[in-house]
C-alpha cells in the first residue's frame, strides 16, 4: 500500500481561472489552493505553465471529477496515465475524486452519478480504488457525494460503506460538509447519524460550498456562499476532526476573490476557536 | 439489481430517457436532477467551446443544435474538451445551406486544441545553419491543424473575435486553406495559398523537404519550384511553424550515425 497522506493544517480556495492572475501576483492568504485535476490534463500550454507558477508559490490539491471511481467496468487507463504524469510533475499536497461513477462501457456522462451501498458496489469501488492507488503510487482521498436518488436495494448507510471504503483500500476522505447537508435534507436523514459513523481518523480535507433550493431537493450547485447551516455543521465535524486541510469551492457564479477570502476566514475562525476550546479541554 | 445493470439503466435513462429504465432503477423523482444536470452540462460545454459560433447562429439554433448532437453522439471521452470538434462537424449536416457554421466551429475548436497542445519551441535561422538539406526531415508543432473552406469564416471569426461586426457570410472563389497553431502561448489563424497548403499536404505525407522541392518543382517547374520551397521554408521559420529538423550533421562522419535533431 503506498504511503499515509501527510497531515496537513491550512485553508484554501478552489483555485478557479478568473482568480489565476491575483492569486499569482497578491500575497493573498491561502495556506493551499485546490485545483479541477482534468482541466490540467493536458499536453501543454498556458494552463500547465500557470499550474507550474502556482505550485512555486504553495502546495496545491489536485481534486478530480473523471475518474469515475464507481464504474463497473474499471477504471479508465489512459485517464489514470495521463493523471500520473500530472501528479509526477506537480507534486500535489492531495489527490482526490469523488464516491461516484460517470463512465459505463463507452458513455460517459461528466456528472457524479450515485452509486447503490451494496457489498456489490463496495468490492468495485474498492478494486477500483486499488488500482488508482497502484499507478497513481499514492494514497486518493474520496470525497462523500450528495445526491438526488437513494436505491431501494441499498444494503448500507453512507458512511459505513465509507468507513470500509477507507479499511479495506487505506484511502482517505475529502469530507464535503455541504454535501452531508445537502443528501440529509434531500434522504431525511439527520446529519448527526453521519457524523457519529464518519471513520474521522480518515478525514485529510475538507470542501465547504454552497447549494441551491429545487423544485423539491437542494441542488448541489456551488453556486453561493456557505449557509449558515451547513456552518454549524462545519463546527460540528471540526469538533471531531480537528484541524485539517479546509476550504471554500465556488464553480459558478465566481465572485471577486476577495469574497471568498472573506468566507474562508470565517473557516479559519472557526478552527482556530475549536482549536483553543479542545487546548483548554487538554489542559 | 447488479451494478453494472443499473448502470446501463442509468445510461438509458440519461440519454434516452427510458422509462422503463428509470422503473426498474425505482430511485424517484431525484432521477430528473440528474437528466437535467447531463443535458445542461453538455449544453454549457458546447457553448463555452464555441462562443463565436453560438453568436453567429443565436441562442435558439445554436442550443437546437446542440440538443441534437446531444441525443445522436452522447461523449466517451474522459475530457469534455473532446466534446466540441465532434459538434463542429455535426454542425456541417445541421445547417447545410450554411456552410459558414460549420467551418467557424472548425476555427474555434482548433484554436482551442492548439491552445493546449504540446509545447514546442520553434527553430530560428540560426539553428539551420549546418543542415544537410538533402536529409532534412521538417516537423511541424504539434499545435498545427490544417483545412480549406468554402466561405469567408475566416473574416466572420477574425471580425467577432474583435467584438466588430461580421461581413455577410459568402462562398469563396476557390477553396483555400486554413491554418492553426500555437507560438509561445498565442494561438495564431492564417489563411495560406494554393503553394502553400499543397506544400503542407506534402510535408504531412512525408516529411523530406528534398520530397518536397522535388513536388514543388514538379508541380511549377524548376525555377518557380525551387523558389517556392525557399519560400515556404522562409514563411515556416517567420511563423515558428518549424520546431524541429531531423538530420545528419552536415559535418558528420560518412557513415553519418543516428539523426540528429535540431533544436
Amino acid at each position: 500500500m503506498p504511503p499515509a497522506n501527510p497531515a496537513f493544517h491550512g485553508y484554501g480556495l478552489g483555485l478557479r481561472r478568473e482568480h489565476y492572475r491575483q492569486v499569482l501576483e497578491n500575497d493573498a492568504e491561502l495556506d493551499f489552493v485546490e485545483v479541477i485535476s482534468e482541466n490540467f490534463m493536458v499536453d501543454g500550454g498556458q494552463p500547465r505553465s500557470i499550474l507550474r507558477q502556482v505550485r512555486e508559490q504553495r502546495p496545491v490539491a489536485l481534486h478530480g471529477v473523471s475518474m469515475s471511481i464507481g464504474s463497473a467496468d474499471g477504471l479508465d487507463r489512459d485517464y489514470l496515465v495521463r493523471l500520473k504524469a500530472l501528479v509526477d510533475e506537480i507534486d500535489p499536497l492531495f489527490v482526490s475524486d469523488h464516491l461516484s461513477w460517470s463512465r459505463f462501457a463507452s458513455f460517459n456522462a461528466h456528472d457524479l452519478l450515485p452509486l447503490p451501498y451494496t457489498e456489490e458496489a463496495l468490492e468495485i469501488v474498492c478494486a477500483n480504488i486499488d488500482q488508482a492507488q497502484d499507478v497513481l503510487g499514492r494514497r486518493i482521498l474520496v470525497e462523500n457525494p450528495s445526491s438526488y436518488v437513494a436505491f431501494a436495494d441499498g444494503a448500507m448507510s453512507e458512511w459505513r460503506f465509507l468507513e470500509v471504503m477507507c479499511a479495506r483500500t487505506g484511502c482517505d476522505l475529502l469530507l464535503d460538509v455541504n454535501n452531508i447537508y445537502v443528501s440529509a435534507r434531500n434522504h431525511r436523514f439527520d446529519p448527526a447519524a453521519y457524523l457519529e459513523g464518519l471513520p474521522f481518523d480518515r478525514v485529510r480535507q475538507i470542501h465547504l460550498a454552497g447549494h441551491s433550493q429545487g423544485l423539491e431537493l437542494l441542488i448541489d450547485t456551488h453556486d453561493a456562499a456557505v449557509c449558515d447551516a451547513v456552518w454549524r455543521l462545519y463546527e460540528e465535524v471540526v469538533a471531531r476532526v480537528g484541524s485539517v486541510a479546509t476550504m471554500i469551492e465556488r464553480d459558478d457564479a465566481i465572485p471577486p476573490l476577495k469574497d471568498l477570502l472573506e468566507e474562508l476566514a470565517v473557516a479559519r475562525a472557526i478552527g482556530e476557536r475549536s482549536a483553543a476550546v479542545r487546548l483548554r479541554a487538554a489542559q | 439489481m447488479k451494478l453494472a445493470a443499473l448502470q446501463s439503466d442509468f445510461h438509458a435513462w440519461l440519454t434516452r430517457g427510458s422509462a422503463s429504465a428509470a422503473d426498474r432503477l425505482g430511485a424517484g423523482p431525484g432521477l430528473v436532477v440528474y437528466q437535467n444536470n447531463y443535458r445542461s452540462q453538455l449544453v454549457s460545454a458546447l457553448r463555452e467551446a464555441l462562443p463565436l459560433t453560438l453568436t453567429w447562429i443565436g441562442e435558439e439554433a445554436f442550443v437546437g443544435a446542440a440538443a441534437g448532437y446531444i441525443d445522436r453522439s452522447p461523449p466517451s471521452a474522459w475530457t469534455l474538451d473532446a466534446y466540441a470538434p465532434g459538434f463542429a462537424q455535426a454542425l456541417a449536416e445541421h445547417f447545410p445551406g450554411d456552410p459558414e457554421v460549420a467551418e467557424l466551429a472548425w476555427i474555434e475548436t482548433a484554436l482551442a486544441e492548439a491552445f493546449v497542445a504540446a509545447d514546442a519551441e520553434p527553430l530560428t535561422p540560426e539553428n539551420l545553419a549546418r543542415v544537410d538539406w538533402e536529409q532534412a526531415q521538417l516537423q511541424l508543432p504539434p499545435s498545427f491543424r490544417m483545412r480549406t473552406v468554402r466561405t469567408n469564416a475566416e473574416a466572420i471569426w477574425t471580425a467577432l473575435s474583435s467584438g466588430a461586426s461580421a461581413p455577410q457570410a459568402r462562398m469563396l472563389d476557390a477553396l483555400t486553406g486554413l491554418i492553426v497553431w500555437r507560438r509561445g502561448f498565442t494561438c495564431f489563424l492564417k489563411a495560406i495559398d494554393d503553394i502553400e497548403a499543397a506544400a503542407f499536404d506534402q510535408i504531412h505525407a512525408n516529411p523530406s523537404f528534398s520530397a518536397l522541392c522535388e513536388n514543388l518543382v514538379g508541380t511549377l517547374g524548376e525555377g518557380r519550384g525551387l523558389q517556392a520551397s525557399s519560400a515556404f521554408l522562409a514563411t515556416l521559420l517567420q511563423f515558428g511553424l518549424l520546431t524541429s529538423i531531423e538530420a545528419p550533421r552536415a559535418d558528420a562522419s560518412p557513415e553519418g550515425g543516428s539523426p540528429t535533431p535540431q533544436r
